[in-house]
């Protein structure tokens, strides 16, 4: 029996772990995917809004202004990268100039900084901005991630202490037992077993209503209606076209088609955002990515689209009610429900843990700290150590000198400790994710067959049980010249 | 800080030859740097044949050429670094490397040769609708799989782009034991050489759809799918003329870009069309000392017609280094009608050798023209062709002599016999 | 009408290409070849109507090499129709390294007269 089960390791259920793992509880993380953050934290805009955003009185706008302060030095314990960008949203006319004037009350309510802008100060700061844009307000505050390698820091850092994960697993069916209603618990059905847990906390994405559905044995009383978004990836330049994210005004359907530097100097282009019923529908259409084409035009100009490296699609796992669904179950007590957690899903998410454990399951959940709590080891990233220190890792370790992704400058050092870290990588999109070989121009071009055979060694298999993600996604389907058929 | 006097990035065909040549032409301090195990780069996957026909006189497979390069390289007093990746390189040729061994090192390089090939435009580039699942390669790198590690990657293949890699890679597959269900190419005319075409689909039944491309990608775990449409004249899909494949793989051969973040660096303009490095008669970029060659400078049909690159850019350097000429600002070569790209850009015929090879390749399939260079309305030479074609490289040979009354700006043209 | 027809092929012999036009009379016999650039365009021709003959290069299994496979060829072109035989009498052929290039790896396969030669040294 545990006390707690988190049901989707997303960046949401990875901090809800994570913070549970500072205190005396057991608790099981069980994923259907074949690694950490793979849904809608793989697939996003990958920004931590400042907060100016959300309805008053919102959890959004609670949460996000919350989480936004919280993020820099949770990057900072945990060795990930958190890059304060700074944002502008800009004005075209003097309708959207009126927007602008709203987003500034909201921003000086909520006590987040921001600056006005004139369209010419504005463009002498990012000097690719539309020649339309005749406003822009500055905040400062905003940041970028990678939100899966937070994800995968947050989880691991829980594993380290002593969070259980189970990857490869869906949940089937989730049956209340309660003998009384005082020591009620709940089991939980997956495709590869049945486990017990006291509370059930379920982060379970675009599938949250089906999972409480599961457990409410009738029709949740919230629906999740994904919102697909797609994206373009610009290739890594010396100069970026931005250097700041940059938003058009937001409108009905959200914050819109966006213009987003990422960490390593790459731009995203995105996203639309079309409801879809089909919660596994995040294919790329040649409708949306037009409409994201011209889209960003009207806020930036000089846009390199001959430097398109990818394009991606995520879904965003938007409710009926508008706002996040963060609260116990009323029929089901114990069972918590972390839904409808779109954005500003990610900006908000340590916020939404926060408030998860200390208000909503205050009680419930006071569980004394641990004496003791092991911090991460960070990864060490080549790219981002000095001279000396690049030699001296190389000295201990050869592998760190021996380069297998050349886009992206990527060792077999990095890529072997992936791999053999607690939840390290297991397949090629994991070790995609947490240290970046097949990010880069040539996509994996190169790289790929290396980080195969990489991991056909550190784990021992054959290279033709190496998947590209999940267990059915087969890379090499047969070995030649083994004898008679 | 070290310094060597000739620096090659790179050792596939165009890097070796590059330092055979720098040291017959009088380098004796040449380093070259390789980031696999071994040199012979791409080669080594090619292992079809119909290499070395202009060089050696015989057809080898791709391992044997460049072996043969190798052994000529072996004896000579060139310095070899294998496993060893470039990581920086800037406008004063300074070359920073990485290696298991010595860990980070930079050296100053008298004239660096920039050798490193390319790579294949990917899925993500042609940004082609669907999902993202396992399935979906460059042909290069399923060609990697099979003929070096010997794995298939599929049993029911479909190969997007008539480029050659593709086409070889068809005949390959299904001699492994794979069905190869069609090539679908966006243009209304193959990119590969006719040889291929004929030996690697026809010989096959393997069906060619021209001015078709794929429009739908299914599967979200391993492909078990695709949709090709045929486009119309501006290449966009025309709706209702989807057909559909059940296919494990599908494979793609959508062109090939040189590789040139390290010129980008150092600050060398790049050519818009081959979107390699601007270079002048020398095989020099636009940064003094840095020269590039073979299929990092512009792709080529034949690899030995790189090789050759490689020589002239090694020759050249060997010169730069011994002070033999002063680069200086010559008279720009551009490309006329019916061209879509020339090289070199830049010509100054004070300086340059006896001959120069001009490179081109056309914009459209045509018979019976001839090929003008000229400088405003005055012809300076003039070639005959039966046939051009945008799959293959033209060349115009001019003599020093040919070129000495230039004052102004050339062209070369594609025009049809009068 | 005439009693001649036409076929035309595109010569594979080298990566030239050329386009070569065989006139055959009713029965099939050859009456002129045309388009080719050299003597080798004509003989390709002539087998091509009567034998059409291919290279072949495959890899087989090496053990104790850099790669899992070294990569082969044939000491000459073999019947188009032979291909997938000499493909299947390469399956299971093994071979240790060290390998020099030109080393015959299988003699004579399928008793076509042709042997399986190492395409590199391994």
């Amino acid at each position: 029996m545990y006390d707690i089960i988190i049901i989707g390791a997303g960046i949401t259920g990875s901090f809800i772990a994570h913070d549970l793992s500072k205190k005396k509880c057991s608790v099981l993380v069980i994923d259907r995917d074949a690694d950490v953050g793979n849904g809608a934290t793989m697939a996003n805009s990958a920004i931590v809004h400042a907060g100016y955003d959300p309805k008053p009185g919102t959890l959004k706008a609670k949460l996000n202004v919350r989480g936004n302060r919280m993020y820099p030095d949770i990057c900072r314990e945990l060795g990930v990268t958190y890059k304060n960008c700074s944002a502008f949203v800009v004005a075209t006319d003097s309708e959207e100039s009126e927007v602008l004037d709203r987003l500034a009350g909201q921003a000086a309510d909520r006590n987040i900084e921001y600056k006005d802008l004139d369209g010419n100060a504005a463009r002498d700061l990012e000097p690719n901005l539309s020649g339309a844009v005749i406003r822009a307000l500055e905040f400062p505050t905003t940041g970028i991630i990678y939100p899966w390698n937070v994800a995968i820091a947050l989880m691991e850092e829980a594993v380290i202490n002593g969070t259980e994960l189970r990857l490869n697993e869906e949940v089937t069916d989730i049956d209340c037992v309660s003998q009384s209603n005082s020591d009620a618990f709940y089991r939980v059905k997956t495709t590869a077993g049945s486990y017990e847990g006291r509370y059930v906390i379920n982060a379970a994405g675009v599938y949250a209503d089906k999972v409480y559905s599961m457990a409410l044995k009738k029709e949740s009383d919230f629906k999740i209606t994904p919102r697909r978004g797609e994206y373009y990836v610009l290739d890594e330049m010396a100069k970026p076209v931005v250097s700041r994210v940059i938003y058009p005004v937001p409108g009905p359907n959200g914050k819109g088609v966006l213009v987003v530097p990422t960490i390593h100097n790459n731009v995203l282009l995105g996203p639309n955002s079309l409801p879809i019923e089909d919660k596994e529908a995040n294919c790329n259409t040649s409708e949306a990515l037009s409409y994201v084409k011209s889209a960003v035009s009207k806020t930036v100009e000089n846009i390199p689209f001959d430097k398109v490296i990818r394009v991606f699609a995520g879904l965003r796992p938007s409710g009926d009610a508008g706002d996040f669904v963060i609260k116990e179950s009323d029929e089901l007590k114990g069972f918590v429900n972390v839904a409808c957690i779109e954005s500003p899903g990610l900006a908000s998410a340590p916020a939404i843990s926060e408030y998860v454990i200390n208000e909503v399951m205050k009680e419930a959940f006071s569980f004394a700290d641990k004496e003791e709590y092991i911090r991460r080891k960070p990864i060490v990233y080549m790219n981002e150590l000095g001279d000396e220190a690049k030699n001296e890792m190389i000295k201990q370790n050869p592998a760190y000198g021996d380069i297998v992704c050349r886009c992206c400058q990527v060792s077999r050092g990095e890529i072997e400790d992936a791999i053999n870290r607690p939840v390290g990588a297991t397949t090629v999109k994991g070790v995609k994710k947490r240290v970046g070989p097949g990010l880069g121009r040539c996509q994996g071009g190169f790289c790929e067959p290396l980080v195969v055979d990489i991991l056909a060694k550190e784990l021992g298999k054959d290279k033709a049980e190496i998947r590209y993600d999940s267990p059915k996604s087969v890379i090499l389907m047969e070995e030649t010249k083994k004898g008679a058929l | 800080m070290n310094s060597r006097k000739i620096v090659i990035i790179g050792g596939g065909s165009a890097g070796i030859a590059a330092a055979i040549a720098a040291y017959n032409n009088g380098c004796d301090d040449i380093l070259l740097l390789e980031k696999d195990a071994e040199l012979g780069g791409i080669l080594l996957q090619c292992i079809h044949n119909g290499f070395g026909l202009h060089r050696f006189g015989e057809e080898l497979a791709g391992p044997a050429y460049a072996e043969k390069w190798k052994d000529m390289l072996k004896d000579l007093p060139v310095e070899v670094k294998t496993d060893t990746t470039v990581i920086h390189l800037d406008s004063d040729r300074n070359v920073t490397y990485v290696n298991p061994a010595e860990g980070y090192v930079t050296v100053k390089a008298g004239a660096v040769i920039m050798a490193l090939g390319c790579r294949e435009r990917s899925r993500g580039a042609i940004a082609t609708p669907g999902y993202r699942p396992s399935g979906v390669w460059t042909a290069g790198t399923a060609q990697k799989y099979l003929n070096m590690q010997g794995y298939l990657v599929g049993k029911r293949v479909f190969i997007l782009g008539s480029g050659d890699i593709g086409l070889i890679m068809a005949r390959r597959m299904v001699l492994e034991g794979a069905k190869v269900l069609g090539v679908a190419e966006i243009m209304p005319y193959s990119n590969g050489l006719p040889r291929n075409m004929k030996q690697c689909l026809d010989d096959f039944d393997i069906p060619l759809y021209l001015s078709h491309t794929v429009t739908d990608i299914r599967g979200k775990d391993r492909l078990n799918g695709i949709t090709i449409s045929r486009v119309d004249e501006s290449l966009n899909p025309i709706k209702g003329t989807e057909i559909d494949f059940d296919v494990d793989t599908l494979l793609l051969s959508v062109g090939l870009i040189p590789d040139t973040a390290l010129l980008s660096e150092a600050g060398a303009l790049l050519h818009p069309k081959t979107k390699g490095a601007k270079v002048d008669e020398h095989m020099m970029t636009s940064v003094p000392g840095i020269f590039a060659c073979g299929n990092g400078l512009h792709v080529h049909d034949l690899v030995d017609f790189v090789s050759m690159e490689g020589e002239e850019a090694g020759a050249a350097a060997a010169k730069y280094v011994k002070g033999e000429f002063i680069p200086k600002k010559g008279y720009e070569l551009m490309p006329g009608d019916g061209v879509s790209y020339v090289l070199p850009c830049v010509v100054s015929p004070d300086i340059m050798e006896d001959e120069l090879e001009i490179k081109l390749r056309v914009k459209d399939n045509r018979r019976n023209v001839r090929l003008v260079l000229r400088e405003g309305d005055k012809t300076i030479k003039e070639v005959r062709k039966l046939k051009t074609a945008p799959s293959e490289m033209e060349k115009v040979v001019v003599k020093k002599a040919e070129l000495a009354a230039i004052s102004g700006p050339m062209t070369l043209a594609v025009e049809d016999m009068g | 009408m005439t009693d001649t027809n036409k076929k035309v092929f595109t010569c594979i012999v080298c990566p030239r290409g050329c386009e070569v036009t065989a006139n055959l009379d009713k029965e099939g016999n050859i009456l002129s070849i045309e388009g080719n650039s050299c003597p080798r365009g004509e003989t390709y021709v002539k087998n091509e109507l009567l034998n059409p003959m291919r290279q072949l290069t495959s890899t087989v299994i090496i053990e104790g090499g850099i790669y899992d496979r070294l990569p082969v060829i044939l000491s000459d072109v073999i019947p188009k129709g032979k291909m997938m035989d000499v493909m299947e009498a390469l399956n299971g052929v093994k071979v240790k390294a060290p390998v020099k290039r030109g080393d015959v790896i299988v003699k004579n396969i399928c008793g076509l007269n042709v042997d399986v030669v190492a395409s590199r040294s391994m």
